[in-house]
């Protein structure tokens, strides 16, 4: 061993980075550092237009130059899927660039709304440490002061989400992991209304989120006992030759699977998404229902396709059972929901459900119809969540679904709009949400998986039931005398539900160009 | 002979006795302990299985689980303290504003 070891130190040698491939990536951890700088020398009143300058600054950059690496024909030279970066810990191919696009637009509009200051000044809280209710909370709130940590915060949680499905070994995944998560416990517990159900939030995400962390940590070991190594490749290069001890490898499989699909929000691991996203700031609630998704999903497509890839058979027959509780517990349990927030939250769960019919698939056209699912369903969920935030009452948002009856006499442009953004979420034809539905369940019928697509469309017949309830309460009851007011958005949130609404229209009527990149960039799956 | 078997065997142990205590045991500092046993139970299954495979890797993994086990009790505590504070309790069952 003492041997071994004194050899091995003998020839290290200096690791050889390729900082132009990660370059998106430095940039969102660069801008993070530099904002912590900020909020450390800055004066009090520059520091907000200081940050929304750099937080979208970065992300802008950061998607052209992931633009700007899609286009290098050096990456992609001689038919290959891509190259590997930052001593192969790193993947960078077509799939891992169009996710990270993606993620980077969601991020963008995300902060719009983080950054939306008009109306009752921010949502986040003036001084998370004092109490709530206490005479220092109420003097941060005349003197009114707002947390500007949340910025970095967000750029780090960013930076960990771009990391995450680009990992090509475990530990990277971990680490990315814990970048994306921990930023995002502590912006949960931000709110600056209802801090009590805000910092519940924080903790069931806490206490949750570190379980299921170390719950894939633990698989991680189990999968380095049986490969000898972290790295997808090798374990996919073990599990072929099929020498060593299977029962470590599934029990890493298990165990990895369950850390993944618990970031997912797939049930039975879906415990923690209602609370979550009812008691965080919404705008955080907004980030976290479209990036972290898109991130989460896109490290479980790359480990089940590219470490498990030749096991198809061994994790299917799991994964279904997944997708068809997580479909059908979603949409029921959606229907009893009265908090708008919580109904967005099953309704996500459900959307999970939709989404995991493409994993399942397995073969290229799972991952395209997955890659444009993510990417419609985040524009359409952010822009629900904007809407969400401008509905409000004396004690902040109207979360409560009695206070929307009427919306639409009252505020017929926005209740219009949040109807769109529902009947996307139900899958009407001429949404973005209905084209998502079809590329993903016609990925699954080609990969075999007929029942789940018929439970799928009985799931997304009962998910419409909800949908239709808040329609008609917002268009067809009388308002209530001293009901909630749409309050006038800022141009930050004005332009986050313009978006949202015109990426729900257009990628419903024309959908082509981002099927077509979506099934481009799966086409050779992921570098290995 | 105390092989590297054994030490396997001992995390899955202490891995299970981790996971037991997060899902009965009602305070949160003592979930949040339970969860650390959990990742020390995973470090040692990394140190031995480097062992077995005669390689640094896991050894190396562990140092990565230390350091973000350390990133995670600042994360934490300052979540549970500012509960505490506002509740009085760090019970996870008073905890109960939202549910269903």
């Amino acid at each position: 061993m003492s041997v071994t070891v004194a050899a091995t130190a003998s020839t290290i040698a200096a690791p050889h980075f390729e900082w132009s491939l990660l370059s998106p990536m430095l940039l969102v951890f660069g801008a993070a550092l530099a904002g912590v700088l900020i909020e450390a020398f800055a004066p009090r009143d520059l520091r907000r237009p200081m940050h929304v300058a750099l937080t979208l600054g970065s992300l802008a950059g950061a998607f052209v130059l992931t633009v700007v690496l899609a286009a290098k024909s050096s990456i992609f030279a001689a038919g290959k899927p891509g190259v590997v970066a930052a001593i192969g810990t790193v993947g960078v191919d077509r799939p891992t660039l169009f996710i990270q696009a993606t993620i980077l637009i969601l991020a963008f509009v995300s902060v719009l709304l983080i950054a939306e200051s008009s109306h009752e000044v921010s949502s986040f809280t003036p001084q998370a440490a004092a109490v709530p209710g206490s005479a220092e909370e109420r003097e941060g709130l005349l003197a009114g002061l707002s947390h500007t940590e949340v910025y970095p915060l967000t750029l780090f949680a960013v930076g960990g989400m771009l990391l995450f499905p680009a990992a090509n070994d475990l530990l990277t995944m971990f680490i990315a992991l814990e970048v994306l998560s921990l930023p995002l416990y502590l912006l949960c517990g931000l709110a600056r209304r209802r801090r009590l159900l805000s910092q519940e939030a924080a903790m069931k995400y806490f206490l949750l989120g570190a379980f299921s962390s170390a719950i894939f940590l633990f698989g991680i070991a189990m999968l380095y006992g049986y490969a000898g190594s972290v790295r997808l490749s090798a374990i996919a290069t073990a599990a072929q030759s099929g020498l060593a001890s299977s029962t470590l490898l599934y029990a890493g499989i298990a165990l990895l699977g369950v850390g993944l699909l618990f970031k997912v929000g797939a049930v039975p691991f879906q415990a923690w998404k209602p609370d979550v996203y009812q008691g965080s700031p919404t705008p955080i609630t907004a980030l976290m229902a479209s990036c972290t998704l898109v991130s989460a999903f896109g490290a479980l497509l790359r480990v089940f396709y590219v470490a498990f890839g030749q096991l198809t058979w061994d994790w299917r027959p799991a994964m279904w059972a997944v997708a068809i509780v997580t479909m059908m517990v979603g949409s029921i349990i959606a229907i009893t929901q009265t908090d708008v927030k919580r109904l967005l939250a099953y309704s996500s769960i459900a959307q999970a459900g939709y989404i995991l019919t493409g994993v399942i698939a397995a073969n290229a056209a799972g991952l395209s119809g997955s890659l444009f699912y993510l990417a419609a369903y985040g524009f359409a969920t952010i822009g629900a969540f904007a809407i969400v935030t401008l509905v409000r009452d004396r004690a902040g948002e109207a979360a409560h679904m009695s206070g929307w009856a009427g919306l639409g006499k009252r505020s017929p442009l926005v209740a219009g709009v949040f109807a769109l953004f529902l009947i996307a979420f139900a899958g009407i034809p001429l949404t973005s949400g209905f084209n998502g539905k079809f590329a993903v369940f016609r990925a699954a019928i080609q990969g075999g998986a007929l029942p789940l697509v018929i439970i799928g469309v009985i799931s997304s017949a009962i998910l419409a039931f909800p949908y239709v309830r808040v329609i008609v309460l917002m268009f067809f009851s009388e308002p209530a005398a001293e009901g909630p007011v749409v309050v006038r958005p800022s141009a930050y949130t004005g332009l986050a539900v313009a978006i949202g609404a015109a990426a729900t229209v257009v990628l419903g009527i024309i959908p082509e160009p981002l099927l077509s990149l979506a099934s481009h960039a799966a086409s050779q799956l992921f570098v290995r | 002979m105390v092989s590297p078997a054994h030490f396997i065997a001992l995390s899955v142990i202490l891995f299970v006795i981790g996971a037991v205590g997060v899902l009965v045991r009602r305070n949160a500092i003592v979930v949040f302990m339970c969860v650390e046993l959990m990742l020390n139970a995973a470090n040692l299954a990394f140190v031995a299985f480097a062992r077995m495979h005669n390689a640094l890797d896991g050894q190396v993994i562990a140092f990565f689980v230390m350091v973000v086990a350390a990133a995670e009790v600042v994360v934490g505590l300052a979540i549970l303290t500012a509960i505490f504070r506002a509740r009085r309790s760090a019970s996870v069952d008073d905890a109960n504003l939202m549910k269903y």
